[in-house]
């Protein structure tokens, strides 16, 4: 982890001095290095996103941080691509609000939904003359838990959908495949267990308890036909 | 423009595993017969190969292999006084698309209903009393498991099922369930390894008296070449299976199990990427004349046929008769009409064992049908008089994965983010048994399929509309059920347990399960049923619709394997009544 002041991440760059951490931090604590290269991200949306992510995900000694693991690259790729743009999403009008159990029913794609809400807890947040990557943890976390419980408007967006929002989409970045620039070294994988892309457990699956050790696979690693079975007379072939 | 197409004698809507089925037995007469898929074409090699079939954000999560709902979604609302919305994402439950259908990402799960099923009505009132029903709207379904029994023996055959069978003609079997209806000879496979989660289970289960046996799987526990000459490979237990295309030949599908064989004849025609709009009527509108569709470059055609077969995903074949005129729509308040009527889901719950760090569950370990199951509170397998309702739930040990994104199972309590969720994340992932209760779901007045009157395609046809939400009698079998699983894993041993029955409201933003059933009923009664007992139209006797929307209620198990049956019980009735004589095979 990186320990720096909220200070010194503006002389970084002079575009991530535009986040303008002039609000002197009430204590040091572990912030990420400013995301760079991003293709969706505004540098003041992108340290938000981080400070966010990292307070839904806090490194710790069980494992990565959401930062460590990359988790804000994530987003900022999904946001950036298809997802992002509405991808898989049913956008025919009218719009109503509807019941719980009618699911999202707003007009915003990923994109639109992030772009409005981050500006508006900027907004939000710049009345009472703070900003959230300055803001010390617990005012973070209770900050956070105020968007949960919903009830703020972020531009159109209720709090607590872009709260879920988020939270789905930082759990998504932390335990998806490496490919997608989240679980950066697969070190989510590592920390809880679980093997990745691949393994073939036909051995193993009645060695009931077994300790399971073997390092993880990114698709991005596993050999293409490693574990692909094919007889003489397999495939049946359409 | 529509261009209007050589008349052939059979047009397929939907080539899934009913209409695979289907097509395979009619063009082996000598038909012709033309399949039109809405989705692609998509096979083992080179589609659903690894490493990137093993993505669990593209196809768990995003749904990569299901319908496209940005072009064709479904409208929903709990009830009559709420104004239905579009799901603007899958979520609830996840119908498929592509060629091979929903049998492409289903998990496998291969089990028969019971003789009660089919006769529900009259097995109720029997046992119970003609007041115990209620106002549920359950009725017999006009076919017996006797008669359906060689047809679900050859769907079996043809999938490979890996089980052990608890009762063979009549005399139970140790190690089966004993509570099964007869089957007239053992699985085609024996039963897959059993898992950790499953040998917990079934060790806790049997000291409380009930009666484990291993669930009855398609995903193979051992090479096998099927009776269409087709052969499946052993399932290795990767734990991409459900949402997933199975690389391995190890799930039976379409695509590993039939469509090779109906592909290799030349009296078959697949299109796939096309569009079905409606079935056409003649003048008379008691004949179908064909169906017009159009097709991935935005072309209309008109394809002629002497014979339809509706053979789509239940709601599909729902929309399809109402866009085409044929039937009549149910209307809940005057009760008349059939079509959408008798609507049904599965009512699921679940109960969690979470046991110490030493207990390596390796819930990564697994297919999307390995388990162990009791069936001792499913269908009417228990005295149902003291407890006011009917139906039951089958209770499991069914792992099916340890994908993180979605699986990291938590206690109560636990916080839903920062540094107290991160703790139990890594305390419980592979530590932790998920107990399922699979439910039967009775159908009601309130509950049911129409057309939307707001929402369409992106053909411009309105989106189907279902009005949906749990009978109190289904709330009150989750109840009793889930804490019969609660029971089970109490005696486990476990250190924390949880259970969880189901309330309402129903929600489609969690999911449940894509065992959408009803609508196009079967049934001796046309005005209770929209087919007869061999599935053909009442209305239009040239069209046959199949599938899980012939339900007349939903019961305890999967419906896959019903299905199946179902296929085999019409296509048999087709080729030895139909094909020589055509015209209705019931007389009303």
């Amino acid at each position: 982890m990186f320990l720096k002041t909220a200070g010194t991440a503006s002389v970084v760059s002079g575009v991530v001095a535009a986040a303008a951490f002039d609000i002197a931090p009430v204590a040091e604590k572990a912030v990420a290095p400013p995301l760079s290269g991003t293709l969706f991200f505004n540098p003041q949306e992108a340290a938000i996103i981080q400070a966010a992510c990292e307070r839904l995900i806090p490194h710790d000694d069980l494992g990565p941080g959401a930062n460590e693991a990359g988790v804000p690259n994530y987003l900022d790729k999904q946001l950036a691509g298809a997802w992002g743009a509405g991808e898989r999403l049913y956008r025919s009008g009218p719009w109503q609000v509807g019941t719980p159990s009618q699911g999202y029913q707003l007009p915003f794609t990923p994109a639109e939904l992030f772009r409005n809400a981050l500006r508006g807890i900027a907004a939000d947040l710049k009345q009472q003359g703070k900003e959230f990557p300055a803001l010390s943890d617990d005012e973070q976390d209770a900050y956070l838990k105020a968007l949960q419980a919903g009830g703020k408007d972020l531009n159109g967006v209720p709090a607590n959908v872009f709260f879920q929002t988020l939270l789905a989409m930082t759990v998504e970045g932390y335990f998806s495949d490496p490919a997608y620039g989240g679980n950066k070294d697969m070190l989510a994988w590592k920390m809880i267990g679980f093997p990745g892309a691949y393994a073939n457990y036909f051995d193993l699956v009645d060695k009931h308890g077994v300790k399971f050790t073997r390092a993880p696979l990114s698709i991005a690693d596993a050999p293409a036909v490693a574990h692909f079975h094919q007889g003489p007379d397999i495939p049946a072939k359409l | 423009m529509t261009q209007r197409l050589k008349e052939v004698d059979v047009v397929v809507l939907g080539v899934g595993f009913v209409g695979s089925i289907i097509a395979k037995e009619l063009a082996a007469t000598g038909l012709k017969v033309v399949g039109i898929e809405r989705g692609g074409v998509r096979d083992t090699v080179p589609d659903f190969q690894g490493p990137y079939m093993h993505d669990e954000l593209r196809f768990a999560v995003r749904k990569a292999l299901m319908q496209d709902n940005t072009k064709e979604a479904v409208t929903f609302r709990n009830n009559r006084d709420q104004i239905a919305l579009p799901l603007r994402r899958w979520e609830g439950f996840l119908p498929g698309t592509g060629l091979g259908g929903c049998g492409v990402h289903w998990n496998g799960q291969t089990y028969r209903f019971q003789e009660q099923d089919f006769i529900l009505r009259t097995h109720i009132e029997q046992r119970y009393g003609k007041n115990f029903v209620g106002d549920l709207t359950i009725q017999d379904w006009g076919v017996t498991y006797a008669e359906l029994e060689p047809h679900y023996d050859r769907f079996e055959y043809l999938l490979g099922t890996s089980g052990k069978a608890g009762n063979l003609n009549g005399k139970i079997q140790p190690g089966g369930d004993p509570f099964e209806a007869p089957r007239s000879r053992e699985y085609p496979t024996p039963p897959m390894k059993e898992y950790f989660a499953g040998a917990i289970f079934r060790k806790a289960a049997a000291s409380l008296g009930y009666h484990p046996f291993p669930q009855p799987a398609s995903t193979l526990s051992q090479p096998y070449t099927n009776p269409e000459g087709l052969k499946l490979n052993s399932c290795v237990f990767c734990g991409f299976c459900e949402r997933f295309a199975c690389e391995h030949y190890a799930k039976a599908t379409p695509q590993t199990a039939i469509l090779p064989v109906l592909l290799r004849n030349s009296n078959f025609e697949l299109r796939t990427g096309c569009q079905v709009q409606r079935i056409n009527l003649d003048s008379s509108r008691k004949k179908a004349t064909g169906v017009t569709y159009v097709d991935a470059a935005g072309r209309t055609f008109e394809q002629p046929a002497s014979l339809v077969i509706c053979s789509l995903f239940a709601f599909n074949n729902v929309r399809m008769l109402l866009l085409s005129g044929i039937g009549t729509q149910y209307d809940p308040i005057t009760q008349k009409g059939t079509v959408g009527r008798n609507y049904a889901y599965q009512t699921t719950s679940s109960a969690l064992a979470f046991f110490d760090e030493d207990v390596n569950i390796n819930p990564f370990m697994a297919s999307g049908s390995t388990g162990t199951t009791i069936n001792d509170f499913s269908g009417d397998n228990f005295d149902h008089g003291p407890h006011g309702f009917i139906g039951g739930a089958y209770i499991a040990a069914i792992n099916t994965n340890g994908r993180p994104i979605e699986y990291h199972p938590v206690p109560p309590g636990t916080p839903t983010w920062g540094k107290g969720w991160k703790e139990a994340v890594v305390r419980h992932y592979n530590h932790t048994v998920n107990i399922t209760v699979h439910g039967s779901s009775m159908p009601n007045r309130a509950n049911y399929l129409d057309l939307d009157p707001t929402y369409k395609d992106a053909w411009g046809q309105p989106l189907i509309r279902f009005t949906f939400d749990f009978p109190k009698n289904d709330l009150m079998m989750s109840e009793f059920v889930t804490a019969r699983a609660v029971d089970i894993a109490k005696a486990t041993g476990a250190k924390i347990v949880a259970g969880n029955p189901r309330k309402g409201p129903y929600t489609t933003t969690q999911y449940q399960t894509t065992h959408n059933t009803g609508g196009t009923v079967m049934g001796n009664d046309p005005a209770t049923s929209v087919v007869n007992r061999y599935l053909q139209c009442w209305d239009v006797p040239n069209v046959f619709i199949i599938g899980a929307s012939n339900f007349a209620h939903n019961a305890t198990w999967n419906p896959t394997d019903t299905v199946g049956a179902l296929a085999y019980w019409a296509v048999d009735a087709l080729k030895a009544k139909y094909l020589k004589s055509p015209g209705p095979l019931v007389q009303t």
